[in-house]
């Protein structure tokens, strides 16, 4: 029967077909003792303090080079529980599925999320699955909350960002959203390029245990990109960043797809990068430890804070100009000519 | 970057700006005819880097901020009819029309697609059958062309799902209008590459006869621009008005003849409505009477008031011809930002306030 291949409204009756679903489906890929018992909710077992952050998933296409909205969702909330300063331990996944959906992308994304929790070190102890009628949501639409433990001594705080404070992001920038931005439809072009999708908590617990309080702040320059995080940074702390062109590491097609489409970089989405602001003085010292890592290997000193700057993020161009980068409004969208 | 990075070369650029002020004996007001050369010139800060004598104009080159917005509205209508799939550049999104915008209509339900090619339409076309697909065809002589073969395309599928709405504008004729008005205050053009490209140089030479001012085609990279001025600032210092090219590497002086084939082959010139300038005679590109079928003009009933707006102290129109700079304007960084535009040229990335808000350090703090 062809209903068996696709999701149809039956799948979140709460009957049969919704018990199928998720015996044959969801449990038995993300296999684990807090599932199987089915309860309503999960007990956790907790050290110290708790780092908690939800977030949803909306990507179009679901499916990319590099990823898919699965191993998104894991490693987004993963990522974000570590800039806090945790250790990542367990995660809830809510499914919004729209009628329709082929079994079997649902099925690949599972595959996805097992991989990414599996190594990540997360266990997803509780979730839930609704669906939608036909045109009401985009596909798939997932929700997740982290936990993690706090690490012990760990100080992150916007307000520990000190004049000539150093920026740093540990990779390329703006290659999530320039591979995504490859697929969609009427923007297609051809590239080799993939998702940098990942979790990043055991770089960042590395480099939190090796430099302890000098590391002042840490973000995921997800959504709005590296601009976005640093206009954060300079408004909620009053002093300014200043960035060098020349030492901002990107991959030499995202830099054309961007001049192709007349995107800036530094707007566009990351997945598998963070930025961390952090003493002056172990500013290279954080760069050379990120290098060794495979995770790290691009990582590079792009600036530093500045307390003349007034808030401001502003950029030293290569040719000797200064701009003033300021943050993204609406949409980024791709010109004409 | 391959091929670019020697046109990025801060060594480059130093020695051509020291060249610039070396010849510089007099006050030059210099205008770059295109919304990507006055990007590329805030965004790397050429514009402090000038010589004080050298003031660069803004000019109309910016087809999101010239398309009027009785041609927006008509976008607008199309892409809330029923069983209409709009499909259209990005940065058209946000521009204010006399009502709305499409990122609104967007929001409201009406199915608008963004593309970076026009053929995507044919495609999308193809794929709908059921639908049918306008695709919003704005643009210089750049984008004419894929527009025109869109058309052929469609024609050659024999779709009749397909058509265009289109404001198509030319520059010659808005350099000349600029020219020809008596608050000029233009001595030399930076023409626009990618125009060149296609167009050649042939129909700048009268031009830079009639009004003696020299006209150079010009790229977009730092070196490109610098170059262009340093062109321009000898021809205007030496008394000459010639037309020369600095965009050596992709403008030949006869242009590129197929791409001018297509043009002719779809359209024909009329007088055209600019946004904010007014009509310029022969300036405007429309749909012939041989790919009539074609254009969404004689297919739709389109009910739309051809009123220009007006009564807003936005001054788009004076900093599109040269006549004021962006912070001149009351508006500019108050009431008027890329998030609420006011005027067109606060919306897309090559419009002269947008360039100004994002990149340079004049900006009006609340």
């Amino acid at each position: 029967m062809v209903n068996n291949d696709l999701i149809t409204l039956g799948h979140g009756s709460g009957g049969l077909q919704t018990k199928r679903l998720l015996d044959s489906h969801i449990f038995s890929k993300l296999n684990n003792d807090y599932l199987r018992k089915a309860d309503d909710g999960a007990i956790l077992e907790m050290n110290g303090k708790a780092v908690v952050s939800t977030d949803s998933f909306v990507v179009s296409p679901f499916i990319f080079p590099g990823g898919n909205i699965g191993d998104l969702a894991i490693n987004g909330t993963v990522n974000d529980i570590a800039m806090c300063g945790g250790i990542p331990k367990y995660i809830s996944l809510s499914f919004i599925l729209e009628e329709g959906l082929a079994i079997s992308s649902l099925d690949l994304v599972l595959d996805s999320i097992n991989h990414a929790a599996n190594e990540s070190g997360v266990e997803i102890v509780t979730g839930d699955t609704k669906v939608v009628e036909k045109g009401k949501g985009d596909e798939i639409f997932i929700n997740t909350t982290g936990i993690g433990e706090l690490m012990e001594g760990c100080q992150l705080g916007i307000d520990r960002i000190k004049d000539g404070d150093s920026i740093i992001v540990s990779g390329n920038v703006g290659t999530h959203g320039i591979a995504i931005l490859s697929k969609r439809e009427g923007l297609e072009f051809e590239t080799q390029l993939k998702s940098d999708s990942t979790n990043l908590n055991q770089l960042v617990n590395g480099v939190l245990n090796e430099f302890g309080k000098d590391i002042k702040f840490l973000r995921d320059p997800t959504r709005g990109g590296v601009s976005s995080t640093l206009n954060e940074i300079s408004q909620s702390s009053g002093l300014g960043a200043e960035l060098n062109q020349i030492d901002i590491p990107i991959l030499e097609e995202v830099g054309s797809a961007c001049e192709m489409l007349g995107l800036d970089p530094l707007y566009v989405a990351n997945e598998g990068i963070f930025v961390a602001i952090v003493s002056e003085k172990i500013g290279t010292k954080v760069v050379e430890f990120l290098r060794k890592e495979i995770k790290g290997k691009d990582a590079a000193l792009i600036g530093a804070i500045n307390q003349d700057l007034d808030s401001k993020v502003v950029l030293n161009g290569i040719i000797g100009g200064r701009r003033v980068v300021h943050m993204l409004s609406g949409e980024q969208l791709p010109r004409i000519c | 970057m391959k091929y670019l990075d020697e046109y990025r070369s801060g060594k480059t650029t130093k020695k051509l700006l020291k060249e610039i002020g070396e010849i510089t004996t007099r006050e030059h007001s210099i205008m770059e005819v295109c919304g990507g050369q006055t990007h590329s010139l805030v965004k790397n800060g050429i514009l402090d880097l000038l010589p004080k004598e050298i003031t660069m104009l803004h000019g109309p080159g910016c087809p999101v901020c010239v398309t009027p917005g009785s041609v927006i509205d008509e976008a607008i209508y199309l892409a809330e009819k029923e069983g209409v799939i709009l499909c259209t550049f990005g940065d058209m999104m946000r521009v204010p029309g006399n009502n709305g915008s499409l990122t609104l209509s967007k929001s409201k339900g009406a199915d608008i697609r963004v593309l970076y090619s026009p053929l995507e339409a044919v495609n999308i076309a193809l794929n709908n059958p059921e639908k049918d697909i306008v695709f919003f065809a704005v643009g210089f002589e750049t984008t004419a062309p894929a527009n025109a073969l869109a058309l052929v395309h469609a024609r050659q599928r024999g779709l009749e799902n397909f058509f265009i709405l289109s404001s198509h504008v030319l520059v010659p004729p808005a350099i000349e209008a600029i020219l020809a008005d008596p608050e000029n205050r233009v001595n030399g053009f930076l023409a626009a590459g990618h125009v060149c490209t296609i167009m050649g140089l042939e129909e700048y030479v009268p031009i830079a006869e009639r009004y003696s001012v020299p006209i150079v085609a010009t790229g977009f990279e730092p070196v490109d621009l610098v170059e262009g001025i340093l062109m321009v600032v000898k021809q205007l210092e030496d008394g000459r008005s010639e037309v020369e090219n600095q965009y050596t590497r992709m403008v030949k002086r006869t242009g590129n003849p197929k791409a001018r084939e297509l043009l002719d082959q779809v359209y024909t010139k009329g007088d055209k409505e600019w946004r904010g300038i007014g009509r310029i005679p022969s300036s405007g590109l429309f749909v012939n009477d041989e790919f009539k079928r074609f254009d969404a003009r004689e297919h739709f009933e389109i009910l739309v008031s051809q009123e220009i707006e007006g009564g807003s102290e936005c001054i788009a129109g004076e900093i599109l011809s040269g006549k004021k700079k962006p912070t001149e304007c009351l508006l500019f960084g108050k009431t008027c930002t890329p998030e609420n535009p006011v005027g067109a040229p606060m919306v897309s990335s090559e419009g002269a306030c947008a360039a100004y808000y994002h990149h340079s350090d004049l900006i009006i703090n609340d």
